[in-house]
């Protein structure tokens, strides 16, 4: 039963209950930072980190938050994560902070964090909430990374700064730009909808 | 920051260049949830040019005369998500006051202007370009009107969209994205205008 439970847990977020395409939860950065493999895998790292520790924190401390202030409490604690993930990125990788410029203290506005300590680890026991955030951030990761390595290898030619593909390929720099970000993520959402609705109709 | 760039020109650019929500991809989560009706839209694009106009300065005074002399810029995150959630507050308390049916109609969404990127990205962007007082509050008041200007295009295309024929894996987030591509597009007509930074 308890061994059931914590693998639906950790297999939801990362199907059919994933926080893209599924509940359309942090959009924002799914756009934002999707233009490059490299920054897409830092800002995923960094999202992982504080959706992971959060819930846990948060389900620490969930029966001595009064539910009044809980959003409070809630958006101090992503806070904390986020200044340490901030403060680390600008430690030991200054190039990649100054790229990712606001988006790295964008991830306390990230709806998937506030999301799972809302829907999750008010309600659970923090390793099972440990897990959720975990996972949900885990989705969120492989969505991103789908989404960057068609952004950049269709933009650029290249993937992860290499240049992939030969002289003849002609840079579709739309791609890179924002309405691509639209563009593919729309795309996504489409196909995956697509193929779920038709093996639950199956 | 430099001098070519006056504050009007910052005003402009942040409402169509630079667009807050089509170039820049902040508040996208009520963007897509509220964006499905034009009078709620309303009433959220102008309670977020509300916030957005009068919580920029704030975290700019609060940033240059009480984070830079006390050497704590690193809790500026902290700080600025503070000073947005008590003027949240405030304008819910204004709204539930004065209009209960549109109280009524946001419902949830006003709490979730808090954790509207939009508006925390605006402050944030602020101290990136070390923009002065009153370049702040235009720029804040400029990316409200930017980003109300986006959701109140895409509620009339919605509400149009309604009878129309869609892809049923298209529905709903789908074809909003899409037509925000080409809004975004549409944006980039001006970026020969002005230029942000």
């Amino acid at each position: 039963m308890a061994k059931s439970k914590l693998r639906k847990t950790f297999l939801e977020p990362l199907g059919k209950n994933n926080p893209v395409f599924v509940q359309i939860l942090g959009i924002c950065s799914t756009l934002a930072v999707t233009n490059k493999l490299q920054n897409t895998m830092v800002m995923v790292l960094g999202v992982m980190f504080t959706t992971a520790l959060s819930s846990w924190t948060i389900s620490l401390l969930r029966n001595h938050i009064p539910s009044r202030i809980r959003m409070m409490v809630e958006t101090m604690v992503i806070a904390t994560f986020v200044i340490i993930v901030d403060i680390v990125l600008k430690a030991f990788y200054p190039e990649m902070w100054k790229q990712l410029g606001p988006y790295v203290g964008l991830i306390i506005t990230n709806c998937i964090i506030m999301g799972r300590i809302e829907a999750f680890a008010l309600q659970n026991k923090p390793f099972l909430s440990l897990v959720d955030g975990l996972a949900s951030g885990l989705g969120y990761a492989y969505v991103l990374l789908a989404i960057a390595f068609f952004r950049e290898l269709l933009g650029t030619g290249s993937l992860w700064g290499y240049q992939i593909l030969g002289s003849w390929w002609t840079n579709w720099s739309i791609m890179i730009m924002p309405p691509g970000g639209f563009f593919v993520l729309a795309i996504f959402i489409w196909v995956i909808r697509e193929t779920i609705m038709k093996e639950e109709k199956a | 920051m430099n001098g070519s760039i006056t504050p009007l020109a910052i005003f402009f650019a942040s409402i169509f260049t630079g667009n807050i929500l089509l170039t820049n991809y902040l508040g996208m989560c009520s963007f897509l949830s509220v964006s499905k009706e034009l009078k709620t839209s309303t009433g959220l694009g102008v309670a977020v040019i509300f916030v957005m106009a009068t919580t920029t300065p704030l975290n700019w005074l609060v940033y240059q005369h009480l984070l830079i002399p006390f050497g704590l810029e690193y809790l500026r995150f902290i700080v600025f998500i503070i000073v947005i959630a008590a003027f949240v507050q405030l304008t819910e308390m204004t709204i539930e006051r004065y209009s209960e049916p549109l109280y009524q109609s946001l419902g949830i969404f006003l709490p979730l202007i808090t954790v509207n990127c939009a508006i925390l990205g605006v402050s944030l962007f602020m101290v990136i370009r070390e923009y002065s007082f009153f370049t702040s509050f235009l720029f804040g008041l400029g990316s409200g009107i930017g980003w109300f200007i986006a959701i109140i295009a895409m509620a009339g295309i919605r509400q149009k969209l309604r009878t129309a024929k869609i892809p049923p894996g298209l529905e709903g987030p789908g074809i909003t994205l899409i037509i925000a591509g080409f809004m975004a597009m549409a944006f980039m007509g001006f970026s020969g205008m002005i230029a942000l930074s």
